[in-house]
């Protein structure tokens, strides 16, 4: 039997994973793979809990997370062709159409 | 057994999330991250969600990442020779002291709580989609209504976004 806490320290290692590729990359597609990585060892930490405390309401929050995670997708990568459209390179630290 | 199998599944999903992290071809991450994320739903299969894991490998890997892996293919992005941010150093000391205490803190609690309704046995007598079925159309089913409108209006934005500019200017010129 594997205790919970080895499940929450697979999905700790893995969201810091996600946070340093968030933080260090300078491609804004890497970026939002990272935030997907994050997403999934959240996923994991639901799908744990909802198992060993015997209740089903993590795994629907786990669903949800994926749903919001396929909306997230679409729209982030609509924005980035809109900013490589505009012939602006996709790394983080050029994109300043906002900047005011 | 179950151990063998959640050692592969979580060694090769940190591996994979690390390559993801760190490699340097957008193309090579998007493959990396495809093997993380068939890991991960190996871990959901452990613990009894195999309507999770469909969704995982369905949505996940055969929507979100052939989505990614499209818009990769569309740009042919030219690889940086500097691809790191440049503080990065920086910023990997604090977040690694900060997880590896995170982590102390969970090997060490026991993490008892109140027990929910559906124990493992139910779960596995009906199968797990119908007790996720169950449970959704009975006590959330407001939440499902407002994920149906969010993806409703995420769609409609990306459309929108991502739509070609008429060339409106060029009309007006003529007239």
């Amino acid at each position: 039997m594997i205790p919970l806490s080895a499940y929450t320290a697979v999905s700790a290692v893995l969201f810091m994973t996600g946070l340093l590729g968030v933080l260090v990359r300078r491609n804004f597609i890497i970026v939002l793979m990272s935030v997907e990585i994050m997403m999934n060892a959240a996923n994991i930490n639901l799908v744990a809990f909802s198992h060993y405390l015997e209740s089903m309401a993590g795994q629907l929050v786990a669903l949800f997370i994926i749903a919001i995670a396929a909306g997230e997708a679409a729209v982030g990568l609509a924005i980035i062709i809109v900013v490589f459209r505009g012939k602006i390179s996709t790394n983080v630290d050029e994109m300043n159409l906002l900047k005011w | 057994m179950v151990g063998i199998f959640f050692t592969y599944f979580s060694l090769v999903s940190i591996a994979a999330g690390v390559l993801t992290v760190t490699l340097r071809h957008p193309v090579h991450c998007a493959l990396s991250l495809l093997v993380l994320l068939m890991h991960v739903s190996g871990l959901f299969i452990l613990l009894n969600a195999e309507f999770l894991w469909a969704v995982q490998v369905i949505v996940y890997v055969g929507a979100i990442l052939v989505l990614y892996l499209f818009v990769l293919m569309l740009m042919n992005l030219k690889t940086d020779e500097r691809y790191f941010h440049p503080s990065a150093l920086y910023i990997l000391g604090p977040t690694v002291l900060g997880t590896g205490y995170v982590l102390y803190l969970f090997l060490q609690s026991p993490f008892s709580g109140a027990k929910g309704d559906t124990p493992a046995a139910a779960v596995l007598q009906d199968g797990d989609t119908y007790a996720v079925g169950i449970k959704m159309f009975s006590d959330h089913l407001l939440q499902f209504e407002i994920v149906g409108i969010f993806l409703l209006g995420a769609i409609i934005g990306a459309i929108v976004l991502a739509k070609a500019p008429k060339p409106l200017d060029t009309e007006r010129e003529r007239l």
